[in-house]
């Protein structure tokens, strides 16, 4: 149960982050490529979660933990980099 | 294994994919910016704080101790994804993103980005 468990949220998840590059690729507007690329960061610590559920090792949550803190990071630069023009004033 | 730690954690891991799921789909398909911003950072979140309850009650039941580690992604998570969801509603406000017909109080929006910082 738990194996067919793990396929069908790891296939969900793929059809999300392909759903995230559709619109990173189609967005209309600066801030829409923003929010994909927001979106997928958090999408792809799903799937290396549910991966490191999978396998059975403990080792993937410190990527996992690296890429929230690395993802917030960017956003919040990129955010700041279109909104004044600068990151750090 | 355990039946019911199994079944627990499969709920948990299909509710959080579907929850996941559903955000990505209200980004792709939502008609608006500012509809687009509310999908996946609500939808997400949760989608997310299930997953990695799930993999806490597993790894917690492999390794025979409590594992807290997940608990500290899903509060980064939480306390993140506002913030994230503000610049970016502040920056789509002051690049004049289009926003949609019936939108009520779009006065407000330019209200707001007239504003500037009070002098002291």
């Amino acid at each position: 149960m738990l194996s067919g468990a793990i396929t069908i949220a790891s296939a969900l998840v793929c059809i999300s982050l392909i759903l995230n590059l559709w619109r990173l690729f189609k967005g209309p507007d600066l801030s829409d490529r923003i929010l994909a690329l927001d979106t997928m960061y958090i999408n792809s610590i799903a799937l290396i979660i549910l991966f490191g559920i999978s396998i059975g090792s403990a080792l993937y949550f410190e990527a996992a933990l690296l890429i929230a803190m690395l993802g917030f990071v960017s956003t919040t630069a990129m955010c700041k980099y279109v909104l004044r023009g600068d990151i750090i004033e | 294994m355990e039946f019911w730690i199994e079944l627990a954690v499969s709920v948990f891991l299909i509710v959080g994919a579907t929850f996941v799921f559903i955000g990505s789909l209200g980004l792709a398909k939502l008609p608006d910016f500012y509809t687009r911003l509310h999908a996946p950072t609500k939808a997400t979140t949760l989608g997310m704080s299930c997953l990695l309850i799930a993999s806490m009650i597993i790894v917690t039941y492999r390794q025979g101790y409590l594992s807290l580690h997940e608990l500290l992604i899903t509060l980064f998570l939480l306390i993140t994804a506002p913030v994230t969801a503000h610049m970016l509603a502040k920056t789509a406000m002051h690049h004049r993103v289009a926003i949609l017909e019936k939108t009520s109080g779009k006065a407000l929006s330019q209200r707001a980005r007239e504003r500037t910082i009070p002098k002291k």
